[in-house]
């Protein structure tokens, strides 16, 4: 866990009085709202379609048992009993009322939570690898870098009004779980030619209306860098970014506009002015971040124990959770243990209180305090000892987060869509849920394999169906929802958009189009362990098209 | 971006003025007598441009009761029930069409 120390403290302590003296003044009619909207939304508080919601960040989708239950709390205090963990490690609660936000966000800032940098046009809320700092396959914990940026952007004056917003995303494993390349900013750390450690620096990838892959301008930037480089390409972004058209404002735009190769000699310009001044980083300041992630003391333990290995053989419904939601941790005897929100027809990352509290007291007992969010839109326990496996999984699945889903066609990814929120044209959730019910055999789902869905209400692109395996976009025509499908999609190191696979179906055929792809897939497939996303990638759409369309 | 006050209205068929309650964020339809209601069977029923308008205006002029005015289509049926006009409106007054999680036990 990271530790706060009184700076962290004072400052959201001072951010909550300043939110409750400007809330006052609005519902005293002092300010307009005019004047307000852009104040609230600093602090991550919008209005949707039935109340205020409030976002909260989860800097690094690190949260400490105590924060869990703090979130559990406002949930019940100030909300309808649970909240939606999002795709940008954010949690979101739908119903809270403007007149109890000062104190609910008080009661978050007790526990150093809040919603600064979570909305609005600047350096929103840093993202990573749920699995950082207990990966085997990482170079580094990329949250130490990962809070070196949040502390220096965070409330950065410079970049506090910034074209549009801006996303950065870190990984630091081979396999990319961030899904930096459709972020503003994507930072992957790797070793160069001489083993030292350093990071790719890829810019202008996003979503929404017009997506893009991030495009590589540094494929090796040292690390003392970080900070003086990253300043350059948004002071570039802040200057030349567009203003006048908000469909144009994003840093993808102009690097696309501006290409990526003149882009990057803009920045190295900028970045020759100022990369051996105050930001170059020092040492030390990194050894003092770094000081204040505090790991478990690990017990000296063997992998495969035989409690697990016994409960393994014995019982079939533990041993399928246990190859699908466990993975290998970096310290033998250890696991990492992935909690699924996306139980059969539920709303895909949704908690309920009550499951939040249970989760921190798990947390306590067998993941020494300490839970991470995943961009996934599920939880994950990132310190488990192998042994303790097969009563953490009863105690799991008697909530219902140990649904062996985990990327399968069930762990979809959605936004809220048109349920909550006032920006989608189309629904989401229950487009996901009734999928969810189609693939309930978790024979079938198994069969099928890696299979990632994503759903978006709307052209924003929130659950990021451009780069599902198969993606679903809503779309209002005549007042009535349809969904476009896109196959062939992918979010991680090989990212690559999805291909539109025809005209968009109505709602009531959207989860009949799913079940036609994926038995395309099990007749086209060369052989059953070739993904979907393979086959997609060694046949192409035709053949899906063909399927989907030849009765409709 | 032209200001609600100069936008013209192009109305086909009945509406009423609907928005956000400013300390809650609940739905409320701007009723008669500068009144507000979350039930939009007490909600103004118009169906001209002008009266529309002017239905708006009043409801921009309160800035301490609602946020975010706009005008919605309903339909109102033939025993004279005001219904929303499209999914967006149905949402907004009858809540998300999914279960809310909160409302189940674990």
């Amino acid at each position: 866990m990271y530790v706060y120390d009184d700076f962290d403290r004072t400052l959201v302590a001072e951010r909550v009085r300043e939110f409750r003296d400007q809330v006052g003044r609005r519902l005293s009619g002092e300010l307009t709202e005019e004047e307000f909207k852009p104040l609230r939304l600093m602090n991550g508080v919008y209005l949707q379609l039935h109340a205020y919601m409030l976002r909260i960040a989860i800097p690094y989708g690190t949260l400490s048992s105590h924060q869990l239950r703090t979130l559990a709390h406002v949930a019940r205090r100030y909300d309808r009993n649970y909240g939606h963990f999002t795709t940008r490690q954010n949690i979101q609660f739908n119903w809270i009322k403007l007149e109890e936000l000062p104190d609910a966000m008080a009661d978050l800032a007790r526990a150093g939570l809040h919603g600064m940098q979570t909305s609005g046009n600047c350096v929103r809320n840093i993202t990573t690898d749920q699995w950082a700092g207990v990966a085997p396959d990482e170079i580094e914990d990329a949250r130490i870098w990962a809070e070196l940026l949040r502390q220096h952007l965070t409330l950065h004056p410079e970049f506090s009004f910034l074209p549009r917003k801006f996303k950065i995303a870190l990984t630091a494993s081979a396999h990319d779980r961030a899904a930096v390349k459709v972020h503003d900013i994507g930072l992957r750390m790797h070793r160069n030619g001489a083993g030292e450690t350093g990071f790719e620096v890829m810019v202008g990838g996003g979503l929404g209306r017009t997506p893009f892959i991030a495009k590589t301008i540094k494929p090796f930037l040292p690390k003392r860098d970080l900070l003086s480089y990253v300043e350059a390409i948004i002071r570039i972004y802040n200057q030349y970014g567009r203003r006048d058209n908000i469909y144009k404002a994003r840093i993808k735009i102009l690097v696309h506009e501006l290409g990526a190769e003149k882009f990057a000699a803009e920045v190295e310009q900028e970045w020759q002015s100022i990369k051996d001044g105050a930001l170059a980083l020092d040492p030390a300041v990194v050894a003092d971040i770094a000081s204040r992630f505090r790991y478990p003391d690990y017990e000296e333990l063997a992998d495969s124990p035989p409690e697990l290995i016994k409960a393994r053989n014995e019982n079939k419904h533990f041993r399928r959770w246990l190859d699908n939601s466990v993975a290998n941790h970096k310290v033998a005897g250890h696991a990492i243990v992935t909690l699924s929100l996306k139980p059969e027809g539920e709303p895909p990352g949704d908690a309920t209180a009550a499951q939040m509290d249970v989760i921190a007291d798990l947390a306590d007992r067998y993941s020494f305090g300490e839970i991470r969010v995943g961009h996934e839109q599920n939880l994950v326990l990132p310190h488990v000892a192998q042994r303790d496996l097969p009563a953490l999984w009863r105690a799991l699945d008697e909530i219902g987060v140990a649904t062996p889903n985990v990327s399968l066609i069930s762990d979809i990814i959605a936004c809220p869509g048109l349920d909550y929120c006032s920006l989608a044209n189309a629904r989401s959730i229950p487009v996901a849920e009734e999928i969810t019910r189609r693939f309930k055999d978790l024979d079938l789902a198994h069969n099928l394999g890696r299979l990632h869905i994503n759903i978006s209400g709307c052209i924003n692109a929130c659950g990021h169906h451009h780069v599902g395996h198969i993606g679903i976009l809503g779309v209002e025509k005549n007042g009535e929802e349809f969904y476009q499908v896109t196959i062939g999609g992918r979010a991680g190191e090989d990212a690559e958009l999805g291909k539109i696979l025809g005209p968009a179906v109505p709602y009531g055929e959207i989860a009949d189009v799913v079940e036609d792809i994926a038995a395309a897939y099990l007749e086209l497939r060369e052989r059953p362990d070739e993904l979907f996303i393979d086959t997609v990638s060694r046949v192409g759409v035709d053949p899906f098209k063909e399927r989907v369309y030849a009765t409709r | 971006m032209t200001s609600p006050l100069q936008q013209k209205l192009k109305i086909t068929g009945p509406v009423v003025v609907t928005a956000n309650r400013l300390g809650d964020g609940a739905v409320i339809y701007r009723a008669s007598e500068g009144k507000w209601s979350t039930d939009l069977a007490s909600a103004a029923v118009v169906t001209t441009a002008p009266a529309a308008l002017e239905l708006l205006n009043a409801a921009i002029a309160d800035r301490l009761g609602a946020v975010d005015p706009y005008v919605a289509p309903v339909e109102v049926t033939p025993d004279e029930r005001v219904l929303p006009g499209n999914l967006r409106e149905r949402i907004r007054s009858s809540g998300p069409t999914v279960a809310l999680p909160g409302e189940r036990a674990i």
